[in-house]
């Protein structure tokens, strides 16, 4: 199909679709007005029955815990599918990060992203420490604090190169946060299967609404959720940035002999 | 003002549709893609949102504040996820897809006879 036919059909079939979209959506409540009762239900509970101030945060990790385990393994197993799909190919080897092209002037990091990304490593982490270990309380908890503390570890490849990067966070440390992470979230689903009768169920005391010790498994949900997203985005940025290194040195010469 | 929220919902899920269509670079696609999948985040919110209200936190606010709906937030959140993964998956495919016809552009991506 050539690009030209192409678009026609796209926009046939584009001006179809928006016209499902609007009828779709004028059959929602208006912007604004919000229709549903189980919001204004958790607002009004959540916080005396969990602790929570953070309702989102309850609802995550406690009213639809059992979703975000499995979310929690939607995460686990793209970080397997990236892992498998990049894997070493026949033909393929590691070398160092060097331009193989003769004579082209590669520029070099300017100090001011190094010092730049260097001095942002230290607070970077605290964030994510922060907003992991508060996401019962505040905005937050263990996905977005993962991610943050993923891009801690970026910045260290920012501000030096790859293989400094892999130094800081070796595969062996980010595969064992990523593991912990997903086996300690189940280990708490199955430690309120055993010490409550029922799977994530709530069964460390609440304490007071506000205070960091507070919300029971909230917070441990948090922290192991954390460790599994900040090891299995490490792993996956890894293993993106591991593919500069990839050369190939048999695969170019069969192809030629190729029709 | 009422349907405006969800006409721009529509517009973001066709003009990512557009850059898929006419995309010339995977990796363009790939973002198109999300383009396409953030339209969701935008209706999910817009059905949350209560006029006058605000965030669904409680930790320095007395309990009776009217406050949008933390559902669909948590639901946004696990969108957000998925989206993340679809596109860390497409992404590495389309790095293997370079290796192996040595072009991001889908137009000449043709089935390679093997040898």
């Amino acid at each position: 199909m050539s690009p030209r036919t192409r678009l026609r059909v796209f926009v046939v079939a584009g001006a179809g679709l928006l016209g499902l979209l609007l009828w779709g959506f004028a059959g929602l409540p208006d912007f604004g007005h919000y229709a549903g009762p189980y919001g204004d239900i958790l607002n009004r509970v959540a916080v005396h029955e969990r602790s929570s101030t953070d309702i989102v945060t309850a609802v995550n990790f406690d009213y639809r815990a059992f979703d975000t385990l499995i979310e929690e393994f939607i995460l686990f197993a793209a970080v397997i599918g990236v892992a498998s799909l990049l894997r070493a190919l026949r033909g393929e080897h590691s070398a160092r990060p060097d331009d193989d092209v003769p004579g082209r002037h590669v520029p070099e990091t300017s100090l001011a992203v190094r010092l730049a990304g260097l001095v942002l490593v230290g607070p970077t982490v605290l964030i994510g420490l922060y907003v992991v270990a508060h996401g019962h309380q505040t905005p937050g908890g263990g996905f977005q604090g993962g991610v943050i503390l993923a891009s801690g570890l970026l910045l260290t490849y920012l501000s030096a190169d790859y293989l400094t990067m892999r130094r800081v966070g070796p595969t062996w440390l980010v595969e064992t946060a990523e593991g912990l992470g997903a086996a300690g979230f189940v280990l708490i689903a199955v430690g309120g299967l055993v010490g409550g009768g029922a799977f994530f169920q709530n069964v460390l005391g609440k304490g007071t609404p506000g205070t960091l010790p507070s919300a029971g498994l909230i917070p441990l949900s948090n922290l192991s959720v954390g460790l599994a997203v900040s090891g299995g985005f490490a792993y996956m940025l890894a293993e993106f940035l591991q593919q500069t290194l990839v050369r190939r040195g048999q695969a170019r010469g069969r192809r030629r002999k190729g029709p | 003002m009422s349907f405006f929220p969800y006409a721009v919902a529509a517009w973001v899920v066709l003009i990512g549709l557009y850059g898929i269509v006419t995309s010339r670079n995977l990796i363009h696609l790939v973002m198109c893609l999300s383009v396409v999948q953030s339209a969701s985040y935008l209706v999910l919110l817009s059905i949350g949102y209560k006029d006058d209200a605000q965030a669904p936190i409680f930790a320095d606010v007395p309990l009776s504040t009217p406050a949008v709906d933390p559902v669909v937030q948590a639901l946004t959140l696990t969108d957000v996820v998925v989206g993340v993964t679809v596109t860390a998956l497409l992404l590495a495919l389309a790095v293997q897809a370079h290796k192996r016809y040595e072009t991001l552009d889908p137009e000449d991506l043709r089935p390679r006879r093997r040898r």
